[in-house]
């Protein structure tokens, strides 16, 4: 029987937590384990110094994802090489799983709209700060897939928040509808900036809410990065086996905390309280994963040391190419509008340069 | 007014205190909207509102833009007086269908029996190095749709006084707070309750060479251009509209009538924004005073930048000072 088929209440758990083993392990090779081992390591550390970069002014607002380490790479890594991501803002480590280069994550957190373009061999969309809207562009991408007999899978990433947005809900209904190819996924981390979980919906869980769009939810332990691995492959098999007897379509709420902020503008403080993080603290995915590859031999001090200086380096290198690379060239602004300008906006842009060439940067730059 | 004491507050505290002095003199008014209660909104636009009035009056709701304003249509009807805040004016999307479909039509839809007396609140604008979708300036659109009025203040006094016309408006008011300017700088607001009349304009400056409208974030770096333009001697007239619509024509074409020449400032896109609405105002009733062709100063008709290019974006006091001398110099 399928991980999917059970009641949305019973949430999905292979690592207890302290890593030790209380569900099925899913099958999955040791590299693979590894893997998602560093780039959990990979993505905290990510997050620890892009918070420090915005509060020495070197970054704009940025959203901190530690806690959901376990729930992103976890996710990301049961894709295959052709399937489709689609991320809300706070996806930083399920991007870079995809290979969307980190310094690229940073760039756009600096203001700078090469941020935002992923690789050519990268099927990723664009980050979406509009809460929700993604979830209907997976789907459309996905329906689009199958009528066109692609193969890919199409997973959407959106918070427990966005479930009270009607975007959401079309999207769910369209995909069960149509029957598309889709992994609904929710970060449920509990709060939607003070608004907590509680006050999105009456519902008991959020996976429930599949079943009045016709398809399967499950809940997931979202620190549990075998669970959510195991859960995810499923759907992802599921959305891509047109013989399976189920609808394409899954919602996975992967029920989770974010440690920190909800942005680097924001004070939990004022709305939380300390007690509530540390339970939650104690379910930190990473250790989790450690204990577990330690005990079974896949892991040992060595190897974590080696993970450890692997990462930094790998997270001062990104800091330094996205610090090094040139502040984009005003013109940028008037490019990529339409595929050719338009007489009124080509006009503008004379104007501009003209401006520029006259007065130089300073006359636009506000003292 | 005169025995009236008076506070030096910002901009984003005048809405605070604004909000206050209504709940307190009249208990339909309720504030509702995302992170508006416990958190006191991302901007601190409501705080202390929760403690005070309780989460009845002050609700933070699902996080639905639809839903909050579809809601509140329903409640104004029923006699409410709603107050939705959208937390930033780059999130009103979602709830454009119920604003422009429903809460400006419901009493020419109903013939009258319905009415729609809210103020929708939103920060708006950009220039704070905020994220992609902060920092749009999208007034036109409201000021297009018949039935709704848009406001747009740039003092801490009008502030408090425009949104308190604002709630106490029988119909549905767009209400655009500059974020520039929340915190720029203080004024002195009265407390208790005043008003600021809807669809004023007021001359911030008095000139005789070039008129210069402008809104909003705009105004304080407007009034910086025209001061530096002294050195020059181009002697300018700045009118903050305050209002975006309905329009203060009468003070628009009075203005013009003076100088007979015309900058508009404004952070919109140039295409289809305001400042086409006040050339045209200028053109229907002014026509033979005019000197020299009217000037705009605006965004550019791109999707607001991140936030590395938002100075080139925005105007800046330079380009203001460029703009008025270029009406000023025609010849
Ligand atoms: C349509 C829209 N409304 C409001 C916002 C402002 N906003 C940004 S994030 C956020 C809370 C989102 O919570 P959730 O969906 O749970 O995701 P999380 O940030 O917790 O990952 C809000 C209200 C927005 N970005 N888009």
């Amino acid at each position: 029987m399928s991980v999917l088929q059970r009641d949305p209440r019973d949430r999905v758990q292979v690592l207890d937590e302290d890593g030790s083993v209380v569900g099925e392990v899913p099958d999955v090779d040791d590299e693979t384990l590894l893997s998602i081992y560093r780039e959990m390591k990979l993505a905290r550390h990510f997050d620890t110094r892009a918070v420090s970069l915005q509060r020495q002014g070197r970054m704009g607002t940025y959203p901190p994802l530690s806690g959901q380490e376990g729930a992103q790479v976890a996710s990301a890594h049961a894709l295959d090489e052709e399937d489709w991501l689609f991320p809300s803002y706070r996806e930083h480590g399920a991007l870079h799983v995809r290979g969307f280069p980190l310094d690229r994550i940073l760039l756009y957190w600096m203001g700078t709209e090469q941020g935002n373009e992923a690789p050519p061999d990268v099927n990723t969309f664009p980050v979406a700060v509009p809460i929700a809207t993604q979830t209907l562009h997976a789907v459309g991408a996905a329906w689009a897939s199958k009528l066109k007999a692609g193969e890919e899978a199409f997973i959407v990433y959106f918070g427990d928040g966005g479930t009270s947005e009607g975007d959401t809900h079309e999207a769910m209904n369209f995909a069960g509808v149509f029957d598309t190819p889709t992994v609904f996924f929710c970060n449920n981390n509990q709060w939607a900036i003070s608004v907590p979980r509680e006050r999105q919906t009456r519902s008991e869980t959020i996976a429930q809410k599949a079943n009045a769009y016709g398809f399967q939810g499950v809940q997931v332990d979202g620190m549990d990065p075998l669970a959510v691995y195991q859960v995810t492959r499923a759907a992802v098999e599921k959305a891509k086996a047109d013989d399976s007897g189920e609808l394409r379509p899954t919602l996975i709420e992967a029920v989770q905390y974010r440690f920190g902020a909800h942005t680097t503008a924001d004070d939990p403080t004022v709305y939380r309280d300390s007690d509530e993080v540390e339970k939650w603290k104690r379910k930190d995915p990473i250790p989790r994963l450690e204990t577990f590859l330690r005990d079974t031999g896949r892991l040992d001090d060595d190897r974590v040391d080696e993970i450890e200086s692997e990462v930094q380096e790998t997270v001062a290198d990104a800091i330094q190419t996205a610090e090094s690379t040139p502040r984009p060239d005003p013109d940028e602004m008037f490019e990529h509008v339409f595929a050719e300008r338009t007489p009124d906006l080509d006009a503008q842009y004379e104007s501009f340069a003209a401006l520029r060439e006259e007065f130089g940067d300073d006359a636009f730059l506000h003292r | 007014m005169s025995t009236q004491q008076t506070q030096n507050l910002t901009l984003v505290q005048a809405v605070r205190d604004g909000l206050h002095t209504e709940m307190q003199r009249d208990e339909d008014v309720i504030v509702l909207g995302e992170d508006v209660g416990k958190n006191g909104g991302v901007f601190r636009a409501t705080e202390g509102l929760y403690d005070e009035f309780g989460g009845d009056r002050v609700v933070d709701t699902p996080l639905a833009e639809s839903g909050i304003v579809g809601t509140a249509v329903g409640m104004a009807a029923y006699g409410l007086k709603p107050v939705p805040e959208i937390q930033f004016s780059g999130f009103m999307y979602p709830a454009f269908d119920q604003i422009v479909s429903h809460a400006a039509r419901l009493r020419t839809r109903s013939r009258g029996r319905y009415t729609c007396p809210m103020v929708i609140r939103a920060p708006y604008g950009g220039g704070i190095r905020a994220p992609e979708h902060h920092s749009e300036s999208k007034e036109a659109f409201y000021a297009h749709e018949a039935g709704l009025k848009v406001v747009i203040p740039s003092t801490p006094y009008d502030t408090k006084g425009l949104l308190i016309s604002a709630i106490r408006d029988p119909d549905p008011v767009v209400f655009l707070e500059p974020k520039l300017i929340y915190r720029a700088f203080r004024g002195d607001v009265p407390e208790g309750e005043y008003t600021v009349p809807i669809g004023e304009a007021e001359v911030r400056r008095e000139g005789t060479d070039v008129s210069v409208f402008v809104y909003g974030a705009m105004t304080p770096r407007t009034l910086e251009a025209a001061e530096n333009l002294t050195e020059e001697g181009i002697d300018c007239e700045v009118v903050d509209l305050r209002t975006v619509s309905p329009l203060d024509r009468d003070a628009i074409v009075d203005s013009f009538k003076k100088t007979g020449r015309a900058c508009v400032v404004h952070e919109a896109p140039r295409s289809g924004g305001m400042a086409g609405e006040i050339t045209a105002t200028i053109q229907e009733r002014a026509l033979y005073y005019q000197e020299a062709p009217v000037v705009r100063v605006t965004g550019y008709d791109v999707p607001y930048p991140l936030y590395a290019l938002e100075d080139y974006y925005l105007p800046s006091v330079a380009r203001i000072e460029d703009g008025i001398r270029e009406a000023a110099e025609f010849r």
